[in-house]
């Protein structure tokens, strides 16, 4: 395998174009922050803030089922407010609405709140039944994302990305 | 800012008449979303139309699956029917449209004071007073009004389709019952609404 020289969000938002994902709504995150950047640099995407992650939900089912692919970006504590909608819109009407996870809350973190969060975030998956792939090094962020996008089009199922800080590196925090 | 006072003047409607009277206006091409409570009843019980669209869960995510509709088919109408307490829980949703300001979008609120559906509870809403046409405004979608009368809301739809948007009429309604239930099967929902938009390709099934 060639050595992957490209950085993550640069790999990501590739596999975005070639899979036809216009659309990106988002609650902001640190880390997600180039990714962000590039989305709104780029004049293929639409790009956008919402107040909530449940209306990027809502958003992306909407356009889907309208004939527009989306996929909406967030942060572990944002992934957390989701199980309802996820649960009765997505889930109920086999949408493939995809969510691009940030893992925030671990490897090196300060903040408590997001710690306990994090690790509601894959039970809550595996209970609503959804694929979810954790994406750690850089050399399997293009397959990984590049198959799970493609499998949840084409079963209609919604699926969920997840960015490790072993991708990412994380937010660097000072030793205490 | 006249229009904020009619919210006291606005006659209560009653409440089966007014997706009648949309679906009456509109034709067959613009978009319809029902949000959950009773306002994909009152759309079924008009009835069914290809192009609609009835939630069945996800409470206040009619106006975010709305926008998504207005954003991938940009020269089709698309009008989303919401409660006043379903609109309660996402309000920002309202904030989001506007800073996206798409043109074909229309937003009824369907303001009975009350969580219905679920027993007829007031709302904090309504217990407080907040005047959720003026909270549209102040959001930044300027044309939100409300309507005082069935003939202002004929006006206002007629308005919808030709003039450029974002839109919001609110509309007060009285407490009567809707006359159907939706017909519960959200895959067979989606499928037929994707057929009726054209974004699959087979109409046969439909
Ligand atoms: C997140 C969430 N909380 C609570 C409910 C239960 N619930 C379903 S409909 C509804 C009331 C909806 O009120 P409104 O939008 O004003 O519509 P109405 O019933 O008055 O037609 C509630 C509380 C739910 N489905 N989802």
């Amino acid at each position: 395998m060639q050595t992957e020289t490209r950085p993550w969000h640069a790999i990501v938002l590739e596999v975005f174009k070639a899979n036809g994902i216009r659309l990106i709504p988002y609650v902001p995150d640190n880390v997600l922050k180039p990714l962000i950047a590039a989305c709104h640099a780029d004049p293929f995407f639409t790009a956008f803030p919402t107040a909530r992650e449940e209306e990027a939900v809502g958003i992306v089912c909407g356009a889907w089922m309208a004939g527009m692919r989306g996929l909406c970006l967030m942060q572990t504590s944002g992934f957390a407010t989701l199980p309802n909608a996820l649960a009765s819109l997505p889930c109920a009407f086999q949408i493939p609405a995809l969510v691009m996870v940030s893992e925030r809350g671990t490897l090196g973190e300060f903040n408590m709140g997001q710690a306990m969060v994090c690790r509601t975030m894959r039970p809550i998956l595996d209970s609503l039944g959804m694929e979810h792939h954790t994406v750690s090094r850089l050399d399997e962020c293009e397959f990984i994302v590049d198959r799970t996008i493609r499998q949840a089009f084409m079963t209609q199922s919604p699926a969920a990305l997840i960015l490790s800080p072993l991708l990412t590196g994380g937010k660097a925090v000072a030793r205490a | 800012m006249s229009a904020a006072t009619v919210a006291h003047n606005a006659k209560r409607l009653p409440r089966a008449g007014v997706a009648k009277r949309l679906v009456a206006r509109i034709g067959d091409g613009p978009a319809v979303i029902g949000g959950i409570g009773n306002a994909n009843f009152d759309l079924w019980a008009a009835g069914h139309r290809a192009r609609n669209f009835y939630m069945l869960g996800s409470m206040g995510l009619a106006i975010p699956i709305g926008l998504g509709v207005a954003l991938a088919q940009p020269d089709r109408r698309v009008f989303v029917l919401e409660g006043d307490g379903s609109l309660l829980m996402q309000m920002g949703c309202l904030a989001t449209v506007a800073a996206r300001a798409p043109r074909n979008l229309a937003i009824l609120i369907l303001d009975n004071g009350t969580f219905q559906i679920t027993g007829g509870q007031p709302t904090p809403a309504e217990q407080s007073g907040t005047d959720l046409v003026a909270v549209a405004r102040a959001c930044g979608l300027h044309r939100a009004t409300w309507a005082a009368d069935e003939a202002e809301l004929d006006r206002l739809i007629d308005l919808c389709l030709i003039e450029d948007g974002p839109h919001a009429i609110g509309l007060k309604l009285d407490d009567s019952p809707p006359e159907r239930q939706t017909e519960r099967d959200p895959p067979q929902l989606r499928d037929r609404f994707m057929r009726g938009m054209g974004a699959k390709r087979d109409r046969t099934l439909g």
